[in-house]
């Protein structure tokens, strides 16, 4: 499940899109955790000006915190290293890069898109 | 003069050294024609290989040394040797010898060499004193140190009066004698016509590590001999007297011009006969070539620039195109175990030159690079310690240095300097003239596979071997066309160590991720390599962790000062320096426990940890701490946690010192030093140890004399001793120790590494680690002091300023859309008085406990 999204998208189809926040709000190379309804997302601003959204939840501890990860790179791909037991996922698709000898478990993911400054999420449907 | 002529053309060739021999060998194998070749040689030797002569001491016999017989063996030549010209006669075209012999010429050539000189001062010919230049003097050099310490019966003391090159060799060699021996130099500094003083006083401590003494500024006024006339002594201009039973002098050479003078052929001021780009003297049958020519005005000691005017000389005798460049005056020690290499222009004499330097103290290494005013084009440099770079630098003298100039200076097992893509046409030997094009060529059209057929083939490296190293590179790229892994590497994102890491980032001054990674890494960093560069980061620019690009850098703890637990929330943990609290300071942390709701323990390190706290809350909990007048204790931080105390003599019955003042004192001194892994220190009040200290990175036991220091104890995982460095200290002199232990420590280890695996490591061990710390026999201890005043100057606590600093506090928002709403997800229930974490068990019973006034029913 990769989504390639463009700002073209967002402002073609606003009603789909929920608005976040504001692109400042996000600090770019660190995560931010945001709520979607009662759903848990961890937003990222990488180097090369992308949002990502992904589910906070780590699936190995359990607990929500995956927006509070080191944010870096494995070759092309831009990853988040879970605070928690140090997984590594590929935060376009969600997918764990690094399981640290885990079964391989995916995160959730949200398109994301920028209009106008402000950061808008799509609700999939799964 | 034609090759061609009716009878054979005749050259005759005064000298029968290293250049002699490489004359002849060119201008026969250049030719089939009938030359008539007489060589004349003062030596009874052939030829032989001078710059290897201290090979001699080594093991290498006279023969090893000889250069190639075929030249000599081809019956267009005459050799003469252990006969010496007395005499030029220009108007018959004739040399005399000694022998009383005329030889007539059509060509005269002469490559006379040098002679070695000794000082001019009382006492210079006793017997014990030698030069430095021929066979016949090592050889005499050898009997006189076995004859002499049969005789005294003991180790001989020897000293070298000349600090160049060849006084370290000549010190080396004396060594290998089992001659306890010092060079001296009369100027600030070794080799001072290659090195700068920072570059002396690198190699200095080299060489003094090797065991050699040495002593500078010191000019030798007299030799004094016993009354069998052996040298005993040594008197110096300050009026200090020293023994000596044996000395060397290599303080220079002086050409053999004497034959030209008598001749009154031209003669430079400083010596040396005067030729022309041709190598043509001002009689235009006579040529000189080597050490005796004099070109520009300068001779120059160096086989390399004799060869290239042989080879000159030798062509243009054959009414070929050729002429001399100029002088390459390079240079590298050929000690073994100390590197030294100096190349072009090391002193940046050029107007406008820049030079970028790398000093690492630690590892004994010194280097630095010349650069053009726009630092494209390499001019020059210096490198001691670790000449590695010399063979790849060197080939690219006045030219692009293609490449980071930083890259080129790291230690060598850091980032690979660009070398595999050396242009054809760049020179990799310059005794032979052989190119990186010629070496490929060797390989790919000769079949070449090892160094010793590039040898054979090319004469690459088969002279001073300066060049094996690159020839070496260039052969491994060449045939396997493979990039070898580093395996030192920190992560994907930069192919060093963690040392290496640090060295980079402090040479090149950079002082943000980016920068950093840009210059030295790929990517854009991993949880492996960020959190190093930040502790790297913090030590040398001392920045606040969330400064900037410094936030992104931070673990998650680091990141929000605070711990993280299982579910999520986080620890908090004042500091209680030294394990000493106030009843009042107690008061403050039950109280703001209470009403946030957090879990309280005493930790394993004399202190209070208050667990549960959300990351929306941890700055309302933190003002109400940082009013109260406490501070970060770090305990999140690769970074000093805690001193561990006992109560000392202020009131148990034994202490025999105040163990908690030195441990509050010690914490505070260290509070928010960033390392490679945490750091623990321990004060015990006499030795039954109740702080357990020796456990600890550092631990300190008082007894009656001062205190006990000792370094890389371990609890843990793998459970360590520390091993005593220092007894009786006092306060100042344990503060200083520690001072430079830690930094020591933390410009050195490994990513994670902590003291004790740290100190196993270190070569030498404990003696060498005293030696570095407490006689500085590296000289690093100035700057591992000023590292450490830096930090204790610059300390503040995080907290506090990231309270001052609304644009920090953003980051503690629970949610950027509902900043203080409530992770939904924290559920608590109580256990023993107190919140835990709720199981899945306890979700399911519903016996859950949430808010952050909370009350639990006793
Ligand atoms: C809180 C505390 C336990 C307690 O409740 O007492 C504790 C808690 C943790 N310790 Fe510890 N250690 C605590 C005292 C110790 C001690 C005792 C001491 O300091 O005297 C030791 C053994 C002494 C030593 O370090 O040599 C200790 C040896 C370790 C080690 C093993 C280190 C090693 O070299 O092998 C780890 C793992 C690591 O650091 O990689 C560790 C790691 C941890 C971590 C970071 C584990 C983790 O990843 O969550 C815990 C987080 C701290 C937190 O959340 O606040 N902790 N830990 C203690 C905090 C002391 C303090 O006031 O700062
Ligand atoms: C220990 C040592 C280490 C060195 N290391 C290096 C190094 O690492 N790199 C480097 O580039 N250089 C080095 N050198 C210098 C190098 O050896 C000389 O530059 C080189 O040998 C010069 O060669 P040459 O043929 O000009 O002179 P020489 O080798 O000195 O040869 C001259 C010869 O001419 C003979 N001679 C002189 N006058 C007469 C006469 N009237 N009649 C007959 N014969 C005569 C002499 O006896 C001598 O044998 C080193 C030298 C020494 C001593
Ligand atoms: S170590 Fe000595 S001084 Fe300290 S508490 Fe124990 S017995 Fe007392
Ligand atoms: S540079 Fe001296 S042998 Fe190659």
């Amino acid at each position: 499940m990769t989504i390639v999204t463009h700002e073209r998208d967002a402002a073609a189809a606003p009603a789909d899109w929920t608005a976040v926040c504001a692109v400042t709000d996000l600090e770019t190379e660190r995560g931010r955790a945001a709520l979607l309804g009662e759903t848990q997302v961890a937003l990222f601003l990488t180097h090369a000006g992308r949002v990502h959204a992904v589910q906070n939840l780590d699936p190995y501890s359990g607990a929500h915190v995956i927006s509070r990860g080191i944010v870096g790179t494995r070759g092309e791909v831009p990853t988040v290293a879970s605070p928690m037991y140090k997984q590594v996922f590929d935060l376009r698709t969600g997918v764990c890069l690094e399981t640290n000898g885990k079964e391989p478990r995916a995160l959730r993911v949200w398109p994301a898109a920028v209009a106008d400054g402000i950061v808008y999420l799509r609700e999939e449907q799964r | 003069m034609s090759s061609t002529g009716p009878t054979p053309p005749h050259v005759v060739v005064v000298g029968a050294g290293m250049v002699a021999h490489r004359f002849v060998e060119s201008l026969l194998s250049r030719t089939d024609d009938a030359w008539r070749v007489t060589v004349i040689g003062e030596e009874p030797r052939h030829p032989y290989d001078r710059v290897g002569l201290t090979s001699f001491f080594a093991g290498a016999s006279a023969e090893d040394l000889e250069l190639d017989a075929s030249p000599l063996a081809d019956e267009r030549v005459r050799f003469q040797r252990g006969t010496t010209v007395t005499r030029i006669d220009r108007d018959r075209a004739e040399v005399v010898t000694d022998r009383g012999e005329r030889i007539g010429y059509d060509r005269l050539v002469l490559a006379t060499g040098s002679y070695a000189a000794r000082l001019a001062v009382d006492g210079y010919d006793h017997d014990g004193c030698f030069v430095y230049r021929t066979l016949d003097d090592v050889e005499a050099l050898e009997r006189f140190v076995e004859r002499r310490s049969a005789e005294l019966g003991r180790r001989l003391t020897g000293t070298v009066i000349g600090g160049g090159l060849l006084g370290l060799e000549a010190a080396g060699a004396l060594q290998g004698l089992d001659v306890d021996c010092t060079v001296i130099q009369s100027s600030d500094r070794l080799m001072s016509a290659q090195l700068d003083l920072p570059a002396g006083d690198a190699l200095r401590r080299l060489i003094e590590q090797r065991g050699i003494g040495v002593r500078t500024s010191a000019l030798t006024t007299r030799l004094d001999a016993d009354r069998s006339g052996r040298v005993i002594g040594l008197e110096f201009r300050d009026g200090s007297w020293e023994r000596t039973d044996v000395v060397v002098f290599t303080v220079g050479v002086r050409p053999r011009d004497e034959l030209a003078r008598a001749a009154g052929l031209t003669v430079d001021a400083r010596g040396g006969v005067a030729i022309d780009a041709g190598c043509d003297t001002s009689d235009p049958r006579i040529l000189a070539i080597g050490e005796v020519a004099s070109f520009g005005g300068q001779c120059v000691g160096l086989v390399a620039p004799g060869y290239a005017m042989a080879e000159v000389a030798a062509a243009r005798l054959l009414g070929l195109e050729a002429s001399f460049g100029g002088f390459d005056v390079s240079t590298k020690l050929k000690l073994s175990g100390v590197d030294v290499a100096s190349f072009g222009d090391a002193f940046a004499e050029t107007p406008g030159a820049l030079d970028v330097v790398y000093a690492d103290p630690v590892a004994g290494v010194y280097k630095k690079l010349v650069l053009s005013d726009d630092a494209k084009t390499l001019l020059g440099g210096i490198l001691v310690g670790d000449a590695s770079a010399y063979g790849s630098l060197r080939p690219l003298v006045g030219g692009a240095l293609g490449g980071d100039p930083v890259a080129y200076l790291m230690p060598r097992e850091g980032v690979a300097a660009p070398t595999g893509e050396l242009p054809d046409e760049a020179l990799v030997c310059s005794c032979n003239s052989v190119t990186a094009g010629g070496i490929r060529s060797a390989v790919h059209d000769e079949g070449c596979s090892d160094v010793k057929a590039i040898k054979a083939c090319t004469k690459a490296g088969a002279a001073c071997g300066s060049c094996v190293g690159m020839i070496t590179k260039l052969l491994g790229s060449e045939l396997a066309k493979t990039g070898a892994a580093l395996s030192n590497s920190l992560c994907e994102h930069f192919a060093m160590s963690r040392r290496q890491l640090f060295d980079a980032v402090r040479v090149s001054g950079l002082s943000t991720f980016s920068a950093v990674i840009d210059r030295f890494g790929t990517g854009r960093g991993c949880d492996i390599c960020k959190p190093v560069l930040a502790s790297i980061l913090s030590t040398l620019t001392g920045r606040h962790v969330l400064d900037g690009e410094n936030a992104t850098l931070q673990d998650t703890n680091d990141h929000v000062m605070a711990n993280m637990q299982k579910d999520g929330s986080y620890s908090v943990v004042p500091r209680i320096a030294g394990g000493e609290i106030t009843p009042e300071g107690l008061l403050v942390i039950g109280q703001v426990a209470q009403d946030f709701g957090l879990y309280t323990k005493i930790t394993g390190g004399q202190r209070i940890d208050m667990f549960g706290a959300r990351l929306e809350q941890l700055p309302d909990i933190w003002k109400r701490l940082v009013d109260a007048g406490f501070e970060s204790g770090h305990a999140y931080g690769k970074s000093l946690r805690t001193v561990k105390s006992c109560v000392g003599s202020t009131w148990c019955r034994y202490g025999v010192q105040d163990a908690v003042g030195m441990a509050v004192q010690l914490e505070l001194r260290y509070r928010g030093l960033r390392s490679p892994h945490k750091i623990k220190l321990g004060v015990s009040g006499c030795a039954r140890e109740c702080a357990e200290a020796r456990g600890k990175d550092v631990g300190v036991i008082a007894t009656e004399a001062g205190w006990n220091m000792y370094v890389g104890g371990n609890g843990g995982f793998t459970p360590r001793h520390a091993v005593l460095l220092a007894e009786g200290l006092d306060d100042a002199g344990l503060l200083q120790a520690i001072d430079r232990f830690l930094m020591y420590y933390v410009f050195t280890a490994d990513r994670l590494q902590r003291t004790a695996p740290w100190f196993e490591d270190l070569e030498g061990g404990i003696d060498e680690l005293r030696r570095v710390i407490l006689d500085d026999s590296l000289g690093i201890c100035a700057d591992l002091d000023a590292a450490m005043a830096r930090h204790v100057e610059n300390y503040e606590d995080e907290w506090k300023a990231t309270l001052d600093d609304p644009e920090k506090l953003r980051r503690f928002a629970s949610f950027v859309n509902a900043p203080t709403t409530p992770d939904p997800s924290l559920a608590y229930t109580a256990e023993r008085g107190q919140a835990r974490p709720a199981t899945a068990e306890d979700r399911d019973a519903g016996v859950l406990i949430a808010g952050t006034t909370l009350e639990v029913r006793r």
